[in-house]
């Protein structure tokens, strides 16, 4: 047992009569490093450990929970953390549905997420990849005026979860970025390119590939017009379309279903989307960046079909709204840190691919727009209603091809009807990190407004 | 809660340790955050939560290189060995010795007159169950309604090796309502926050009354929303959170940050005619209780008042110490950090448009076709292109002069540059908002304002043709 872990269980020995107890304590250590100008601009290496303390007291109606968050793990910060936690919980209102998770008899998958390349890799050679690539944008291409950011950085993470319930988890990841911010320019034209690299360690890390995917971004989009406003066909690549299934597998979790603030509310069963569409909820694909043996309550995770062939098959749930709408936690508990509270939502999103390439998309699509980046996302869809409206820049899709770039953009439907109009799912799957991997897709009926 | 976090003689000590291989500059920033939040939904008040994080970040400068590291062991041990290793890219300094003289202690207190502390927690409760009760007693349609509170008591000292040593104690308040309604048309979304750099003396029951009453409505208005329209239209701004307009499509371009990369499209423009001569920008730290209010900044900078676009012509950036110390001149108080975790950079305070002339009613009696914002929402630029994007939370057809149907959410998207050139009416009814500002990856509390104005033309991004 991790000694994080037996730290955790050592704590809920405080756990008072009357009382059950969570504990979630994680410790990380990270680095990070910008390059600028050949320099070093900034270097931060630190550590950091914290603890979030959950008390549930049972009542004639329910259960009550207080929560207490601390930044550091010396007795003083514990011991202040438990009393608020166990006084916090005096003044919640009492829930027949609130409760912590017990262990379901599913066994965690071993997964290796350490690459010990992470710790062992001396920091003078993750400077030296900060440096390079921020070099090799600057002179990868003439029309590159500026690089406005080119970092490292890497973590090494530890988590533990135990409570009075019988839940004990732990596990650790590592994982290492390189990320550049290139500026191109053409006359009084700027247009700025994203690109990175991601892996376990450092040794996994391409600078060219960040370096190229920047440069190819912020070039191609130079002589960018306005487009006039129309009706049609959106192509998405795999980083905006991870973003759509992101948005989408917001609206599946149990959660927002159960409290009626999703447009999937009352619709299992139901045909969704296009046959094209079979998206899974799967944390145990090692090849994902949201790969993990647990859930944030310490389940263990799980492969979750979601929507099949454009059937909606199922939600994601924690333990507590799983309670709620009388189903079983599917080993979907997330958190936003050691100091929040769990909720149902998707871990590991991918839509399985189809057969056909980027450039095939493209050519069969004949006449459209295809979606280099998104803006306003959050400010622009509206989960529940499934409104659906966000910036773009991108390029516009003529004779089966990439034609002029485009800019000041915007691309409006509901998620409803994105759905169900997805004409094409392309093979070209992106392991990319955060919630969703991601494919070239192409959506029909998108009103574009343009000038 | 002690009533110093770390004594001056072991920040001197820190200080020391931290110059004595050749560095420029050395800061040590101690905070000590208390934060507590409750929430109420679908009639149930769900968990109580108090946090608690302390700890201190070094600084450490050496040409144009920084150093940093952070710890939450605040003993002089812990401090010294951040110090080193926020020092260790000064490794190949000349090692003189250092000696930091540090000028009296300057503290600035909060200045709350109900502090958090002093609100029993089943008072905060109170006042969730009753916005709650009122956003439901306004109509049998609002089936959902969610309360949020969250107050934070941050204490700071920030020393410095040119002598700084500043003590702040920051008190903010926050309170929102959230609303769903239902009806023919599917569902619909009402949010009204009230948030202070105070303690819980503005939570009176009128105003959160008024702000369950609000968010109930605007979603009941919503209810017979139609799909807004696409293309270029004439946009009214109602005062107040139009200011995060401004924020996105200007502000974040006159950081000098990103000016000092050549990264804003208003790089060497100062002197320059950049807006409609109604445009006068200001950002301001000392605006007293606003969401973005700072007695001192995170580098121990009084908080200022700052005109960055006078009459529409350019007249200076914001800065933080570094920024303003690369260009021989001092920081405008612009030094920001989401805590002792983050290095500061330069970040706006509360941002907005000076007040007009203009009746607010004359604008909108003066516009034959247009929409009518009532409340933006969150907005994103790219500093670089100018270009932004932000939604609509309440927005409205203009027809022939009067506000008439309720449009669906959208976004409008447009270009900072273009748009201040297209504001062509500003009214005088001058209101703030308050708002979360994220910069690669930090968020801090930032407040916006500005009087209800009219934009000749900006892209709405509607489904109706």
């Amino acid at each position: 047992m991790s000694e994080l872990l037996e730290q955790a269980r050592r704590l809920l020995e405080r756990v008072a009569d009357g009382e059950e107890m969570e504990v979630y304590l994680s410790r990380g250590a990270e680095n990070e490093v910008q390059a600028y100008q050949g320099e070093i601009e900034s270097l931060a290496s630190s550590s950091s450990a914290e603890i979030g303390i959950r008390i549930l007291v049972d009542g004639p109606q329910g259960a009550r929970v207080g929560t207490a968050y601390a930044g550091s793990l010396d007795e003083e910060a514990i011991a202040e953390a438990l009393a608020n936690a166990r006084d916090n919980a005096r003044f919640a209102t009492e829930d027949e549905f609130m409760a912590f998770a017990r262990p379901d008899g599913v066994a965690a998958m071993a997964m290796d997420l350490v690459d010990a390349g992470v710790t062992t890799t001396p920091l003078g050679d993750k400077i030296a990849l900060a440096i390079e690539l921020e070099k090799m944008v600057r002179s990868g291409d003439p029309r590159i005026r500026q690089v406005e950011s080119a970092n490292y950085s890497d973590y090494l993470a530890e988590a533990a979860i135990a409570t009075t319930t019988g839940i004990a988890a732990a596990h650790e990841r590592s994982g290492a970025f390189l990320s550049v911010t290139a500026i191109a320019s053409q006359g009084d034209e700027d247009q700025t390119g994203w690109g990175l690299s991601v892996g376990r360690a450092p040794g996994e890390l391409s600078v060219e590939e960040a370096a190229a995917d920047a440069i190819g971004r912020a070039t191609r989009m130079l002589g960018a017009v306005k487009a006039p406003s129309t009706k049609g066909v959106a192509v998405f690549g795999p980083r905006t379309a991870a973003t759509l299934w992101s948005i989408i597998g917001g609206a599946l979790s149990g959660d927002a279903v159960v409290r009626g603030r999703s447009f999937f509310a009352g619709r299992l069963g139901e045909s969704v989307a296009s046959e094209l569409v079979t998206l899974i909820d799967d944390p145990t694909d090692m090849r994902h960046y949201g790969a993990s043996p647990y859930d944030a309550e310490g389940l263990a995770s799980r492969r979750n079909e979601l929507i099949v062939a454009g059937r909606l098959q199922q939600f994601v749930y924690d333990t507590v709204s799983a309670r709620r709408a009388g189903a079983v936690s599917t080993g979907s508990a997330v958190r936003g840190g050691v100091s929040g509270s769990p909720s149902a939502g998707c871990r590991a999103l991918q839509v399985l691919p189809g057969e056909l390439d980027q450039d095939e998309i493209l050519r069969r699509v004949g006449e459209g727009i295809y979606v280099e980046s998104m803006t306003g996302v959050h400010s622009g869809v509206n989960p529940i209603s499934g409104d659906f409206s966000v910036g773009i820049t991108g390029l516009m899709v003529r004779d089966g091809v990439l034609a002029e770039p485009v800019r000041e953009v915007t691309i409006a439907s509901t998620l409803q009807r994105m759905l169900l109009d997805v004409l094409y799912v392309g093979a070209d799957q992106e392991w990319l990190p955060g919630l969703a991997a991601g494919q070239t897709i192409a959506i029909d009926g998108v009103a574009l407004s343009g000038s | 809660m002690s009533e110093t976090l770390v004594a001056p003689d072991v920040l001197s000590r820190v200080l020391n340790e931290s110059m004595g291989r050749g560095a420029h500059f050395a800061e040590v920033f101690v905070e000590d955050r208390s934060s507590q939040s409750a929430s109420l939904d679908q009639r149930r008040v769900q968990e109580l939560s108090s946090s608690r994080s302390r700890g201190a970040g070094v600084r450490v400068v050496v040409g144009e290189t920084t150093g940093f590291a952070h710890t939450a062991d605040l003993s002089e041990a812990g401090l010294l060995s951040a110090a080193r290793a926020a020092a260790a890219v000064a490794r190949e300094g000349g090692g003189g010795v250092a000696r930091v003289s540090l000028e009296r202690e300057r503290a600035h207190r909060s200045g709350a007159e109900v502090p958090p502390s002093s609100v029993p927690k089943a008072a905060k409760i109170e006042m969730l169950t009753r916005a709650d009760e009122i956003a439901r007693s306004s109509a049998d349609a609002i089936s959902q309604v969610q309360v949020g509170l969250s107050d934070s008591v941050r204490r700071f000292v920030v020393a410095n090796s040119e002598g700084v040593l500043t003590s702040n104690e920051q008190v903010r308040t926050r309170f929102a309502v959230a609303c769903v309604a239902v009806g023919d048309g599917g569902m619909q979304t009402g949010y009204r926050p009230l948030a202070a750099t105070r303690g819980y003396e503005f939570l009176t029951p009128e105003a959160i009354d008024e702000a369950a009453r609000g968010a109930a409505q605007q979603a009941l208005t919503k209810l017979t929303a139609r799909p807004a329209p696409s293309g270029d239209l004439p946009v009214v701004l109602a005062g107040g959170s139009g200011g995060i307009l401004f924020h996105e499509a200007c502000g974040h371009g006159l950081e000098a940050d990103a000016i000092l990369k050549q990264a804003s499209v208003y790089a060497g423009k100062v002197g320059e005619r950049v807006a409609s001569e109604l445009v006068t920008l200001v950002d301001d730290g000392t605006m007293v209780g606003e969401w973005g209010y700072l007695a001192v900044d995170d580098e121990g900078r009084p908080g200022a008042r700052n005109v960055l676009i006078e009459n529409g012509v350019l007249t200076d950036y914001m800065w933080d110490y570094l920024r303003a110390r690369q260009q021989g001149r001092a920081s405008s108080g612009n030094g920001r950090r989401q805590s002792y975790q983050h290095l500061p950079m330069v970040r706006m305070t509360n941002t907005y448009l000076l007040a007009g002339d203009a009746d607010a009613d004359e604008i909108v009696a003066q516009t034959p076709l247009g929409v009518y914002v009532a409340q933006l929402g969150g907005g994103q630029v790219n500093t670089t292109t100018g270009d932004f994007v932000f939604g609509t939370t309440a927005a409205f057809m203009i027809e022939n002069g009067r506000i008439t149907a309720p449009l669906r959410d959208c976004n409008l998207i447009g270009n900072g540059p273009e748009i201040l050139r297209r504001v062509d009416a500003v009214a005088t009814d001058f209101s703030t908002t308050p708002g979360t500002c994220g910069k690669d990856g930090q968020q801090v509390a930032v407040g916006c304002g500005q009087a209800t104005m009219r934009l000749s033309g900006i892209t709405i991004g509607g489904t109706a043709s």
